[in-house]
């Protein structure tokens, strides 16, 4: 089970002289719910495209399964799209949209219907197959995308920003529904989005993609808890960066200098060299103390408000900002603005960043 | 008080759109009412009458109007029907096919026959046939129409075909479908408003056409306006009056039905 | 920057990229053969020697050209004049088409400002009452001018016998026949561009102006006309160059005595005086003076898309 789908080797994609891709390198594994996450333009939805065959590499290699597909056009791959805005046949009802496919395929007209009826059930629309995609609402409308990409039983399905369409509630019921349909069917899904909460709730993997450039592979604790550098640590969540001299790397160890002289050890990303550098921290890692039982001295600058938690900023004397993330209870002791304050946080909870 | 400034309405812009509009029909409508007239002079009015649509389905000159009318119908649904083929497959070239080389020369050209002076292509086909020995007839006169008539099919089918995104195809190949079927069961019915508007705008330019013909035609054969020319160059007579409303009627027919047929597509979307 | 990322985009995986010369083959094919071709053979025509009764002898020859410029005299051995019959139908052409541009202008603009600054449903059927005439036949629009004005029309009739007028106003055959002739018949093609520029406008930035203490005045000058004008311009173009050609309204409405360079080249080709070389010489020079209208054309809109 641990074969790879997609295997993609140093592809580069260029348009005339504006880099989308730079040497791009990736495994997707066999059954694997994986995400490419970025914000807008990173390249994330072009390297999909490269897969589905809509875009030509410049430089580099596509394999699925093993086989090299890098010059089969999208109709000769068997990999299947859900697109952004769905493309459902406007003139096609629900059932000949699904069938589109399976026709194109060569199955004849009763075994593509009872595919039909098949995947209209794994998708829950079966009393819709009649209408046409202009009479159904936009949860309907994805999920007759799915259907219709799902039904030529693809070896890997792509979804592109397949719930930016939805509203918010919507979503989070979509978001399950994927997952237990990706579970039901085994197909490989390569998902595309700029959201990282919906990437953290449903991947087995995720790839944070920007300029082009792949940033970091790994599990969603992984990359939340050890972010590789200052954009993954930035784009995902919320993190203070604190600014530290380095003066040791070794093994994963890092020791450095905090602003206010304090020798202090913690796991350094791949890549963290000696000099200055930033310690990554999350805001909920962080507890405040008494000024003297502190890592760390400031003054509290600002309360911001956030429903159950509560965001304090904490201005260290080199006026560099620290976010403390308090649960909003009555019994917690909140600081006055104005008032000095010591700030913890355990070695394991911060990290040295490769920049 | 301070008066409101409406930059949007100038007093007196409606009167001239009024103007426009009385400018733009009142020769039209005296025509069609003069048609009725049961007189025969067109300068006294003698009573509401049918007489010269009678005479001109079955006058004396019934005969070479019908038979020009014919001439006409059959020209325009054939170089409609060429015109909007070729039309549809350029509309995908410079729609649907990227760069390629020639593209931009090619757009000039389809749209070259409506920066050429009519009466320039005129006597330059009637040249041309002669010198290439092509018998001026009922071939030079659909040719001569199918060239006029591209770019006016082209218009509405490009309109259209730039409103529907290009997506579709691609879900279409993406769902193993050839190129060739991604064109026959996507674009074309997703085109089909834009097509039927531009072979009715085609159908239209070509029943119309005056000048081109005129000169391209062999001896004997007239087409609807040749015809009517020939008869108004003897004098307007009534029954040329009666002729022009049918053909009148007939236009508007066709532009109201490319007209609904356009809006139908635009509300589908 | 997303700019050149979606421009070149399209290039490179368009659904029928690599066709796009085989899709264009029947365009050429037709427009080449049956355009091209015999435009281009014009233009060696008119550099060819005139046979008698019509045709061509192959003899490279300037004879067309300088029957058009020069007057040589009954033997052609007189010192060249320059020869005004042709000019001056140039003239009158250039004449006639300007002043019914400019009519077109002044009742065209109100028109397709009013209609493009109603809403919704008005405004499409206004369009629509102001497009219609144009899909009618333009010979049968041109004979319904011709009956309307004749001296002994309805419009003659009306005002004798209203006691306006008492002897008939003549017009018929005059100029001011051929350019209210030229007016009607491209009248809809000066709305439809100057609309089509008026509905694009933004009238927020109007608002904006006023409230940053522009006058109406000011606000038409800076504001509007700018935006406005390569419609207005576009209009003109749109009267001017097939007025310039145009066969019918001088022909039934000018008469005899109101020659347009349509007129003159019909006659080189069909009458008995027909001298082949010389239509064509006239084809040429129309045609180059539509192609440096269109060009200046060009160049303003490609100037408008570089702003």
């Amino acid at each position: 089970m641990t074969d790879i789908a997609i295997d993609i080797q140093k592809m580069t994609k260029l348009y005339g002289s504006f880099v989308a891709l730079r040497d791009v390198s990736l495994s997707i594994m066999d059954n694997e719910f994986f995400t490419l996450l970025g914000p807008s333009g990173c390249g994330k939805t072009t390297l999909l495209r490269t897969i589905a065959g809509f875009e030509d590499i410049t430089k580099g290699a596509i394999r699925l399964y093993g086989e090299d597909i890098a010059d089969l056009p999208p109709n000769k791959r068997p990999i299947n799209t859900v697109f952004q805005q769905y493309a459902l046949f406007p003139h096609m009802n629900v059932t000949d949209n699904v069938k589109f496919g399976l026709l194109r395929l060569g199955q004849d007209n009763a075994t593509a219907n009872a595919r039909v009826g098949e995947v209209l059930e794994l998708v829950q629309l079966t009393s819709f197959a009649d209408r046409l995609p202009a009479q159904l609402s936009g949860g309907q409308q994805q999920r007759v995308a799915l259907a219709r990409a799902l039904a030529p039983n693809p070896k890997v399905l792509l979804l592109d920003e397949p719930l930016s369409a939805l509203d918010l509630k919507l979503r989070q019921a979509v978001r399950l529904e994927l997952q237990q349909i990706q579970h039901e069917t085994g197909i490989t899904f390569i998902f595309v989005t700029h959201d990282q909460e919906e990437a953290l709730t449903m991947s087995d993997r995720i790839a944070v993609i920007a300029d082009g450039q792949l940033q970091q592979v790994g599990t969603a604790r992984e990359i939340y808890e050890a972010p590789s550098n200052k954009f993954v640590a930035g784009f995902i969540g919320e993190t203070n960066l604190i600014d530290v001299t380095v003066t040791d790397v070794s093994k994963g160890q890092a020791t450095c200098t905090l602003p206010n002289g304090v020798a202090f050890n913690c796991p350094a990303s791949d890549g963290a060299r000696t000099g200055v550098g930033h310690l990554s921290v999350r805001p909920e890692r962080v507890t405040m103390t008494s000024p003297a039982k502190g890592l760390l001295q400031g003054t509290a600058s600002r309360q911001v408000y956030l429903g159950t938690d509560m965001h304090v900023e904490v201005t260290l004397d080199d006026q560099e900002v620290v976010t403390v993330r308090v649960q909003s209870s009555e019994n917690n002791h909140v600081p006055a603005i104005g008032e000095v304050v010591g700030l913890n946080f355990e070695a394991g909870a911060a990290r040295l960043l490769a920049d | 008080m301070a008066k409101k400034l409406d930059i949007r309405h100038f007093p007196g812009f409606l009167p001239i759109t009024y103007l426009c509009l009385f400018l733009l029909y009142a020769p039209l409508i005296i025509v069609m009412i003069y048609s009725f007239n049961d007189s025969n002079s067109i300068t006294n009015w003698g009573g509401l009458s049918l007489r010269w649509y009678e005479d001109v389905f079955w006058g004396i000159e019934s005969q070479k109007f019908k038979k020009a009318a014919l001439n006409s119908l059959l020209i325009a649904v054939a170089a409609a029907i060429s015109s909007t083929s070729i039309a549809t497959m350029a509309a995908t070239a410079m729609l649907r096919a990227g760069k390629f080389r020639g593209k931009s020369i090619g757009f000039a050209l389809i749209n070259l026959p409506l920066m050429v002076p009519e009466i320039v292509t005129a006597v330059a086909l009637l040249v041309f046939f002669s010198m290439i020995g092509f018998t001026t007839g009922y071939m030079t006169i659909l040719v001569a129409h199918i060239v006029f008539c591209i770019p006016f099919a082209y218009l509405p089918i490009a309109a259209r075909m730039q409103s529907i995104e290009e997506v579709y195809e691609q879900a279409a190949l993406d769902l193993y479908a050839t190129r060739f079927q991604a064109f026959r069961l996507i674009l074309l019915p997703l085109m089909t408003p834009g097509i039927i508007s531009g072979f009715l705008l085609a159908f239209i330019i070509s029943l119309d056409d005056f000048i081109i013909t005129n000169f391209v035609k062999g001896a004997g054969i007239e087409t609807l306006p040749t015809a009517i020319f020939g008869a108004v160059k003897q004098g307007i007579k009534p029954n040329i009056m009666a002729i022009s409303t049918l053909l009148l009627l007939v236009s508007v027919v066709f532009v109201t039905l490319s007209y609904l047929v356009g809006r139908m597509g635009q509300n589908k979307k | 920057m997303a700019g050149a990322l979606t421009t070149s985009k399209a290039s490179n995986n368009s659904t029928y990229a690599g066709l796009g010369n085989l899709l264009m083959l029947p365009s050429w094919l037709i427009i080449g053969f049956f355009l091209v071709l015999p435009v281009g053979m014009m233009l060696i025509y008119s550099f060819l020697t005139k046979e008698f009764r019509g045709g061509i002898i192959w003899e490279f020859s300037l004879a067309a050209y300088d029957q058009f410029f020069f007057d040589r005299g009954l033997f052609g051995d007189d010192p060249a004049k320059i020869e005004w019959t042709y000019i001056k139908i140039f003239w009158r052409s250039i004449w006639q088409a300007a002043v019914a541009t400019f009519f077109c202008l002044i009742i065209g603009f109100p028109t397709a400002w009013f209609i493009a600054t109603r809403t919704g449903n008005s405004r499409s059927i206004w369009l629509f009452l102001i497009t219609i005439p144009y899909w009618v036949n333009l010979l049968i629009r041109t004979i319904s001018m011709k009956f309307l004005i004749r001296d002994t029309g309805p419009m003659n009739e009306f005002l004798i016998s209203t006691g306006i007028i008492s002897d008939p106003i003549h017009i018929i055959n005059t100029n001011f026949a051929v350019q209210l002739g030229l007016f009607y018949s491209y009248l809809p093609f000066m709305v439809l561009p100057i609309y089509a520029s008026v509905e694009r406008y933004n009238f927020s930035l109007s608002e904006a102006a006023a409230d940053l203490y522009a006058s109406r005045l000011t606000i038409l000058q800076k504001i509007i006309l700018p935006t406005v004008k390569p419609g207005i311009i576009a209009g003109c173009i749109l009267v001017f160059v097939p007025s310039l050609g145009a066969f019918l309204a001088p022909d039934l409405l000018g008469g005899a005595k109101n020659f347009m360079i349509g007129s003159l080249i019909e006659e080189q080709f069909k009458g008995n005086a027909g001298n082949w070389p010389f239509g064509a010489a006239v084809s040429m020079i129309l045609l180059s003076m539509v192609l440096i209208v269109l060009t200046y054309y060009a160049r303003q809109q490609s100037k408008e898309g570089r702003r």
